[in-house]
């Protein structure tokens, strides 16, 4: 056997994305091959990928993709499904064995709509309703894991490296506008399918590298507004935090980039006056949201995608741009390796985020 | 000895390509198709390395002479620890370079991330050199004990090259920064002082190895408005980490 020191095994998570701001969608090729260069930063405990864009047969259903660890959980969840939505179609998500992805759950997807009569006796607002059935499933239909619930997206994960989940899941057959990745190396947390990121609700999605120190500070914030943070891992906090903060209060991404990694106030102390009341605010108003710890995200959402780090950027994120095309990972190999001649590569500060949205949105 | 040999590191797995670099009998090593591949050139000594693409993490770790050259940019913790030789970056380089630098030397092109330098310390006769073209991220110097940092500044115009939190708690060594106006808000342990002739001689060889490099004219570059940032003595943090007792 070897001692420690005798062998080293070099991880830290790895991050990857591609938008294409014209709208273009291509497969799931590039953005595996994108994760597949920093392989060495994941330990095959999870990998996972979001794409946008890739359902414009069903884009007015939400499609959720869903665990099941049992028959019994099926049942009990489609019985539930059944009672709130109308669901148009329902299948097995088509995998292909993998000699590396091994003991999978059942994984099923459905394209529903909330069933009217249900929608309206709940007075919520249609995308609240979902948010709250996914929930509640999640929380209380032991063996059943809706991971993925948003519309005209989806996100793909299990446990063993990114480039083998991506092959399991046949990413090659989907076409997004926007792809996101993640490969993992979990530290603190158990390693399984669930666990794996990116972490979604309705269309937000999160892949994220580091740790959150605050994490249960932010956690029991967030459970007063109706979440369950119960993946057993942290990252899921930063998708309820996104939820709650941009579909609840109706932030920019922009504001709730400014909660989450706020900064310190020996630097708001040096701006200006007008800079330095909004931070005021934000910092006093929302300070149980703020994330402390390493982190690089990637935050997904309908025609649109933030990256982000910490205010200390004690993880690594660049930015490669060509034409309408954005590239994003933790290290410039991964871009290089898909896009060897970029216009512009730059690394963002800490804190300051990078939002690119489609450009017939943007110009909405 | 001076023997040159080509290869290519095109989807070859970072052990199988240090492996291979270090079982090389030539001293004149040209990598091409270099991908995110670690550790290139970790604790050399003898050889020089020329690499095409982009290497990964911890590049010239330990480098304890020889060069390595990039034709591309480098990624974090490059010269991490490094006690002597030269690395060269023909672009820019991620976070933490030159962390923990004893000797030796490092040009980067463009900009670099962020804790660039950090805890660089200089003794007996080692006395690290970090060279930065364009611009640097916070924390660039924090900690530092020893050595010099020269941020060029290049393409921006004049204005302060570094991020937030520039030489925290330094307590030895030197930082020259080019800005046309003395820079405000550093931490309590840096002084300021506008370059004097006896600083522009300390950086002089490093920026004409600089412009040998990468181009430019070093009477140029030496001729603009330089700040140089030096730890503050009443603040005690070198009789903190420094001194014997």
């Amino acid at each position: 056997m070897l001692r420690e020191g005798q062998v080293r095994i070099p991880a830290g998570c790895a991050i990857s994305g591609i938008f294409h701001r014209d709208g273009t969608r291509e497969d799931g090729t590039r953005i595996m091959q994108s994760i597949k260069v920093m392989h060495d930063r994941s330990n095959g405990l999870g990998g996972g990928f979001a794409g946008y864009g890739i359902y414009p047969e069903y884009k007015d259903y939400y499609a959720l993709h869903v665990f099941f660890d049992t028959q019994e959980a099926r049942v009990a969840c489609e019985a539930f499904l059944d009672r709130h939505f109308d669901i148009v179609n329902l299948s097995k998500i088509p995998t292909r064995r993998h000699p590396r992805i091994v003991d999978e759950p059942m994984i099923w997807r459905y394209f529903v709509r909330p069933l009217h009569v249900k929608l309206e006796a709940s007075q919520l607002d249609e995308r609240e309703y979902v948010a709250r059935c996914v929930i509640r499933v999640n929380d209380q239909i032991d063996g059943a894991y809706i991971f993925s619930s948003g519309k005209n997206m989806g996100v793909f994960k299990a446990v063993g490296y990114p480039e083998d989940v991506g092959a399991f899941y046949r990413l090659e057959e989907y076409k997004a506008y926007c792809w996101t990745c993640h490969g993992r190396y979990p530290t603190n947390t158990p390693g399984w399918w669930g666990g794996a990121h990116p972490f979604a609700l309705l269309d937000t999605t999160v892949v994220h590298n580091g740790e959150i120190s605050s994490y249960d500070a932010n956690r029991r914030a967030i459970e007063m507004f109706g979440y369950k943070c119960n993946l057993q891992t942290d990252t899921e906090v930063i998708t309820y935090i996104v939820d709650y903060l941009g579909r609840k209060l109706g932030m920019t991404h922009e504001e709730i980039a400014h909660v989450i990694a706020a900064p310190f106030w020996q630097t708001i102390e040096r701006m200006d006056e007008e800079q330095k009341k909004y931070y005021t605010y934000l910092r006093n108003a929302f300070s149980s949201l703020l994330i402390t710890g390493p982190f690089s995200i990637m935050v997904g959402f309908d025609g649109g995608l933030m990256a982000l780090n910490d205010r200390l950027k004690l993880r690594s994120l660049v930015v490669g741009e060509q034409g309408d095309t954005v590239y994003l990972a933790s290290e410039e190999s991964a871009i290089r390796t898909i896009a060897p001649d970029l216009d512009r590569l730059y690394a963002p500060r800490g804190g300051e985020p990078v939002i690119v949205t489609l450009n017939e949105r943007s110009a909405q | 000895m001076h023997k040159t040999i080509e290869m290519q590191a095109a989807g070859m797995d970072y052990k199988a390509l240090n492996d291979s670099l270090r079982a090389q009998g030539a001293s004149e090593i040209t990598v091409r198709g270099v991908m995110g591949q670690r550790y290139l050139g970790c604790a050399m000594q003898d050889k020089n390395l020329t690499l095409y693409g982009t290497p990964g993490n911890g590049l010239g770790q330990y480098l304890s002479g020889g060069t390595i050259e990039v034709f591309g940019s480098a990624q974090e913790a490059t010269g991490d620890t490094m006690n002597a030789g030269e690395i060269v970056v023909h672009g820019r380089c991620g976070d933490a370079a030159g962390y923990g630098m004893r000797g030796g030397r490092i040009l980067i092109r463009d900009d670099v991330g962020y804790r660039a330098g950090i805890h660089m310390k200089a003794y007996e006769n080692h006395e690290p050199v970090l060279v930065i073209g364009a611009g640097a991220g916070s924390f660039l110097g924090e900690y530092l004990a020893g050595g010099l940092i020269v941020v060029l500044g290049i393409g921006l115009d004049g204005k302060y090259p570094a991020g937030f939190f520039c030489g925290t708690g330094m307590h030895g060594g030197k930082i020259i920064l080019r800005c046309d106006r003395k820079p405000e808000g550093l931490p309590e342990q840096v002084c300021v002082h506008a370059c004097t002739e006896v600083d522009r001689a300390e950086m002089r060889p490093h920026v004409e190895a600089y412009c040998e490099k990468f181009g430019g004219d070093p009477e140029t570059l030496l001729g603009a408005q330089y700040f140089v940032l030096s730890p503050n003595p009443e603040k005690g943090y070198h009789r903190m980490y420094t001194s014997v007792i």
